[in-house]
């Protein structure tokens, strides 16, 4: 009885995970086989392995490792710090609040800041570094993606602070390990889990990130995200563009795989 | 858990007043009965008193819809759903959708205003003997670009871009027919030449482009050109205008070597419920007084030769916006290229792109 019941609870999820996840994936490696004049072939994969496209997946894979790091690097300490704060939910919600606003409203605000004449070039000027170019540049980009992740990184690490036994920390004080051996041995092991879903969460869609690349790279940062859009939309050569989504949902297979089975685990 | 039913319970009711709502609007909006014109136009592509106008002369309740793209609208009619009885595509659009059968001839006898059409403008390569289209506006592709910003140089052709001193001063319009077409051009090629030489050539030119571009872009260039965040953007001449009204530093230019000409263009499309109507309106955009006072509101270029009588003459003796017939026959208008020819002009777009770091 009990088992049957379950069963019928499952309908709705198997119903979810088969019409929005499996059916367009299995669509997605379908029109891969197909040339943009509706013949089925392996064309399409045989493209992907042109200096073009190979250039481009280097480049992405690179972008995004670079906007992970980054992202890790500002949201560790920043999440260590909201567990030893006063009103941490208050915190807590005002890092996710910017998450609420629309990403392309945040990334035409960046072009007012960012631009030649905008307000971080003002102060630029005003402390006598002079006008440099930040807007479409690699370095904005990669600021802005970060910017943007943040709050993905932070909440897991955040969660498995907040899980974190103190009783371990005061342990390793006592038996007299410094703060850094402390954290390296002991607090970092122990959140390890948050850092992984954190960078699985920045990470996957870092990797194809596209409206980014126009707005605040000007087209300086090619990713494979907007090549899938420009062959969806304006080429629409659908097979080109499924084939490269079949490579980055292969890349992500492989990055969760790597997370899942110690690929960090060995620090 | 009785909250939680509560709240559902409150969802619930919400959605379902939304929904009688929403059928209640559009109940009233679309039905597709003999007084009703449903268009599906451009966003902001005209002027909303010509609308009333045309709705209290008629009889008809104008239904008005917009798309953003020529692609939009076009997945958009053949899927079916809601009829429309008239659309404005561009010119390659015209020719693909004739095709594909999604367009309805018009019958000109119920069109009598044709005649103010400017004959160049008529019996053009996407739709011979206008029978499924009439020109609605027209513009170039050019170079907008700040003097000041540039000591006071003069930009007259595609060549001058490549100019040594205009290093990180080019904003691109991201889009490949438009930059492949430029790289034509300024080779002396026509902008609808395959052959693969001449595509090989016009790649290595504009990757020697490459230190001259800030960034290739999409419509932020109408927020960014004002700003002076660059000198010069190679773009449409109707954003060109915008960008001119929000800063008069700026002017265009219509490159010398020649450039690509474009039309939005009246047609009908299949399934259409009020083609009597569709007609009636194509006629009233028509009339000399109408088409002025859009071409005022909407700063693109009338192809009504009757309606320059009541534009402004700053308006239409603006030869950057209004050029003759010298300049005109310079120009060119895209052919629809089958779908791998624009995929290879989108994958030698996508290549140049990758070049500019």
């Amino acid at each position: 009885m009990t088992k049957k019941l379950t069963n019928i609870y499952l309908i709705p999820y198997a119903l979810w995970i088969g019409l929005f996840v499996l059916a367009p994936l299995a669509m997605v490696l379908y029109y891969s086989f197909f040339t943009i004049q509706g013949h089925f072939s392996f064309v399409n994969y045989l493209r992907f392995f042109t200096p073009i496209y190979l250039k481009m997946a280097v480049s992405s894979i690179g972008y995004a490792f670079l906007i992970t790091l980054f992202t890790l690097l500002i949201a560790y300490p920043t999440a260590y710090l909201l567990t030893r704060l006063k009103n941490r939910r208050l915190w807590l919600l005002l890092i996710i609040l910017p998450t609420w606003i629309n990403v392309l409203l945040k990334a035409y605000a960046f072009i007012g800041l960012l631009g030649t004449y905008g307000l971080a070039n003002s102060l630029a000027a005003l402390i006598g570094i002079g006008r440099q170019q930040i807007l479409f540049t690699g370095f904005s980009f990669v600021f802005v993606s970060v910017y943007l992740f943040i709050p993905f990184m932070i909440l897991p690490i955040y969660n498995s602070l907040e899980k974190l036994n103190s009783s371990y920390v005061d342990a390793a004080h006592d038996l007299g390990a410094s703060a850094g051996a402390t954290f390296r041995r002991v607090i970092f092991p122990l959140t390890l889990e948050g850092v992984k879903s954190g960078c699985q969460a920045v990470f996957i869609p870092a990797l194809s990130l596209f409206m980014l690349t126009r707005l605040i790279a000007g087209n300086r940062v090619i990713t494979l995200g907007t090549a899938i859009e420009e062959h969806f939309l304006v080429t629409q050569d659908w097979g080109m563009g499924a084939t490269i989504a079949v490579f980055l949902i292969l890349a992500m297979v492989i990055v969760m795989a790597l997370m899942g089975k110690g690929g960090l685990k060995r620090w | 858990m009785k909250k939680i039913s509560v709240m559902l319970v409150a969802v619930l009711i919400l959605v379902l007043v939304l929904a009688f709502v929403a059928a209640k609007l559009t109940g009233s909006t679309t039905r597709a009965g003999a007084k009703t014109l449903t268009i599906y136009n451009w966003g902001d592509y005209i002027d909303p008193t010509l609308i009333t106008k045309f709705e209290k002369k008629y009889g008809y309740r104008v239904v008005y819809q917009t798309f953003d793209s020529n692609e939009a609208m076009l997945t958009k009619i053949q899927q079916g759903g809601t009829s429309f009885d008239l659309i404005v595509p561009s010119d390659y659009m015209i020719s693909k959708m004739r095709d594909e059968h999604l367009l309805l001839p018009i019958n000109m006898k119920n069109v009598p205003n044709l005649k103010n059409v400017d004959s160049r403008f008529m019996n053009l390569s996407f739709d011979p003997n206008n029978r499924y289209s009439v020109p609605y506006f027209w513009g170039t592709v050019g170079i907008v670009y700040n003097p000041k910003m540039l000591g006071g140089d003069k930009i007259t052709s595609w060549n001058d871009l490549w100019d040594k001193n205009y290093k990180n001063q080019i904003l691109l319009v991201d889009s490949a027919r438009e930059i492949i077409g430029m790289g034509l051009n300024s080779l002396h090629y026509s902008v609808n030449d395959t052959n693969e030489k001449h595509l090989d050539q016009t790649l290595r030119k504009l990757k020697r482009l490459t230190p001259n571009i800030k960034a290739i872009v999409g419509d932020e260039n109408k927020l960014l050109l004002p700003r002076r965040e660059a000198a010069i953007g190679v773009l449409w001449s109707g954003d060109a205008v915008e960008i001119m009204d929000e800063n008069p530093e700026l002017t265009y230019v219509i490159p010398k070597e020649g450039s690509n000409v474009w039309f939005d263009n009246m047609a009908i499309p299949k399934g259409a419920t009020n083609k009597k109507g569709a007609e009636e309106f194509i006629n009233f955009m028509l009339d000399p007084r109408n088409a002025a006072k859009n071409a005022e509101y909407v700063g693109y270029a009338t192809p009504d030769k009757a309606a320059m009588r009541y534009l402004p003459k700053k308006i239409k003796n603006d030869k950057r916006f209004y050029p003759d017939k010298k300049l005109t026959d310079r120009l060119e208008v895209y052919d629809n290229f089958s779908k791998p020819m624009n995929a290879k002009f989108n994958e030698l777009f996508l290549e140049f792109k990758m070049s500019h770091h």
